[in-house]
């Protein structure tokens, strides 16, 4: 019977089975991958999380700023119709919620397994570039999703976040308005950032998705050890060093998968919140163009970048400087004129760079989230002057982060770098 | 420049420290803990009692259902219509208070907020503090004040079953007066330990209206974590075996 089916499918579409066969089962990946492996395709399963869960959600959400209620509009009325009414609404919407901050976990993790291993390294410059698309099309989508609770941290995060394109000199102004649809966030905003989280960015993300995936699977995948294992083959083709995608790693994954739904069911069950990092306190007030939250600030994945955008004392350069973090990574490929791709075999001073940019990257976040703002007291003793301790500490890393890049160029292009031999064949499998 | 890399990564880690005790300790350490436990429903029945005894008067819960919360709460139909409902509102209806929003704001400035997510935004140990923490103050308009949301337009709605509290004055570090501490002139109905307990109930009530499906939460996600646990073994078994003959 299946034998029947799949017969009728390869009469009518011939090229299914062969194309099944070049992505899965005659796929060779390196049988070295590591745990940090996982979380390509962890990112593929939250997308679809968000997409199953959003389309259950649009279907309750109204995207109206009118009034339902003193105070209260009818979109964050909706939601809270969701969460209360709906049946297994409240499931519904933590699964999308923890979906939005798992989705950058695994997505900064998956940039960073990239930066350990050299998988922007030729020849998978357009894998890291499509990528990196992939990363600009989720703040979008994340940032307008956040917009739509319309609460008050909703409101005036957008408030925040379009005006940064006021800073464009001369058009800056009006894009401002034109974005808004108004001069300060209002319906029209809510209304085409619902139509763009919900249609437009989710269409755009999948495309880049199957392109980032084509071009992963066009070059093959690098590995721990960042040897290409395509220079070593048997008789067949096949590389030795190579195993079928399916079943070796879709079993593999499947395991990730569970570890991973571990978390998140914990979290979704436990903490849906998790302390006012993922469900910010300030949000369960309803939008409020008079009343200010006592500190604006993004969601937690946001928090480096609105960090450098503060550390910097004017607005156009610090918008600059902010775009400038992500347009660095976007031209890490090129930057890094290294010939060893893995951080096992690289010199010194890129694992000590790397520590060190990562460190970088967490502690702008915590200057971002003000969490340095509510520490330096309890270290410094109440007098402290918060403002110039934190921006001494915030404008070092910054100086850290962005020497990194300076740092990878100088290291590699001089040929400052001492490298291990690098093997010929990868060194370790499970 | 080595010394001065580790002194600010020192400086991160202790920053790390400092933001994790904060979380903790959240709202800056000045508050009362409520200890509110959800699963305690003999707590939370007193505490919508004396929600709607104290509190619906003024404030409105416009996402709290009285049919959901005698479900959520074991009371019957006929018990929340004769006990809490208080506004001829219908069983399905929402909790909406007996003072029109427009006369509120003209008597104390502002409506009082909804309360249906208060618990959410400002954490039930806020909540509990706040009932707390009010005193007598001749200086404001309806005579009172509070020192955990200070000159709040709100008088002290619980005052028969508190007693009356007065503010205890010292000196700032800057010479200008501060509250140092409250304490009771004339007692109230209860005593101290019963208003407390009384306290806790209404926040452990103001909670679960925040979150109502903070009930069935935690208990399901038990049985997720166990099924996906097994889940997870078995994945490992599966690929332990298939793995078997990688070399």
């Amino acid at each position: 019977m299946a034998g029947a089916i799949a017969r009728w499918f390869n009469e009518r579409a011939p090229g299914l089975a062969p194309m099944y066969r070049k992505h899965m089962t005659e796929y060779y990946a390196p049988k070295n991958f590591n745990v940090m492996y996982y979380f390509g395709s962890l990112a593929m399963l939250v997308l679809v999380n968000q997409i199953l869960t959003g389309i259950f959600l649009a279907m309750f959400y109204k995207p109206s700023a009118l009034e339902v209620f003193p105070g209260t509009s009818e979109a964050f009325a909706s939601v809270y119709y969701i969460m209360r009414d709906v049946d297994w609404g409240w499931l519904i919407r933590y699964m999308h919620t923890t979906g939005a901050s798992m989705f950058f976990v695994v997505v900064y993790l998956h940039m960073f397994r990239g930066l350990m291993y050299g998988s922007y390294k030729k020849p998978r410059e357009l894998v890291w570039i499509l990528g990196m698309l992939i990363f600009l099309v989720l703040m979008a989508e994340a940032f307008m999703g956040y917009v739509l609770p319309w609460g008050n941290m909703s409101f005036w995060g957008a408030k925040v976040i379009i005006s940064l394109f006021g800073a464009i000199p001369v058009v800056g102004e009006t894009l401002v308005h034109w974005i808004m649809g108004d001069f300060s966030p209002a319906d029209a905003t809510l209304n085409r950032f619902f139509s763009l989280h919900v249609v437009a960015l989710p269409i755009v993300l999948l495309l880049l998705v199957v392109l980032h995936l084509a071009a992963l699977h066009e070059v093959g995948s690098n590995n721990p050890d960042g040897v290409e294992i395509k220079k070593k083959k048997n008789e067949k083709g096949i590389p030795l060093d190579g195993i079928p995608f399916h079943p070796y790693y879709t079993v593999k994954d499947l395991f990730g998968v569970g570890m991973f739904l571990l978390i998140c069911a914990f979290i979704i069950f436990f903490a849906p919140g998790m302390g006012g990092w993922f469900l910010e306190h300030d949000n369960f007030v309803p939008a409020n163009h008079l009343v200010t939250p006592a500190a604006i600030k993004p969601v937690w994945y946001f928090t480096p970048f609105y960090a450098i955008l503060r550390m910097i004392p004017f607005k156009l350069p610090g918008v600059l400087t902010m775009f400038g973090a992500i347009i660095l990574l976007f031209l890490t490929p090129w930057i890094d004129r290294g010939q060893v791709k893995s951080i096992r075999y690289r010199g010194t001073g890129y694992k000590i760079a790397l520590a060190l940019f990562a460190v970088s990257f967490i502690s702008l976040g915590l200057v971002g989230a003000e969490v340095t703002a509510e520490a330096i007291p309890m270290i410094f003793g109440a007098n402290a002057d918060i403002t110039s301790i934190e921006n001494l500490f915030g404008r070092f890393w910054v100086l850290v982060y962005f020497g990194f890049f300076v740092f990878l160029w100088v290291y590699t292009y001089f040929g400052l770098e001492k490298t291990k031999p690098v093997p010929e064949r990868v060194t370790t499998h499970d | 420049m080595t010394k001065r890399v580790f002194f600010f990564i020192a400086l991160s880690l202790s920053l790390l420290l400092g933001a994790v005790s904060a979380q903790a300790s959240e709202g800056g350490g000045e508050l009362m803990s409520a200890h509110v436990s959800l699963k305690d429903k003999a707590s939370l029945q007193r505490g919508a009692r004396l929600y709607f005894n104290y509190c619906s008067g003024c404030h409105s819960l416009h996402f709290m259902r009285y049919s959901r919360m005698a479900e959520d709460l074991g009371l019957t139909e006929k018990e929340v219509m004769n006990n809490l409902n208080f506004t001829g509102a219908k069983f399905q209806g929402h909790a909406i208070a007996a003072m029109p929003e427009a006369d509120a704001a003209k008597w104390f400035g502002k409506a009082p907020p909804d309360l249906s997510l208060k618990v959410a935004e400002k954490g039930s140990d806020y909540v509990y503090s706040y009932l707390n923490s009010f005193y007598l103050d001749p200086e404001r308009p309806v005579g009172w004040n509070n020192t955990v949301f200070p000159n709040a337009s709100m008088p002290n709605p619980l005052w028969e079953l508190q007693g009356l509290q007065v503010a205890e004055k010292g000196k700032a570090a800057d010479g200008s007066e501060i509250v140092t501490g409250l304490k009771l002139e004339q007692p109230g109905r209860m005593s101290p330990e019963q208003f407390h307990a009384a306290t806790r109930d209404l926040t452990a009530f103001l909670t679960y209206v925040s979150e109502p499906a903070a009930l069935k939460r935690e208990s399901m996600g038990i049985w997720v974590l166990l099924y996906l646990a097994a889940f997870t073994f078995l994945a490992y078994l599966l690929k332990h075996e298939y793995w078997k003959d990688v070399h």
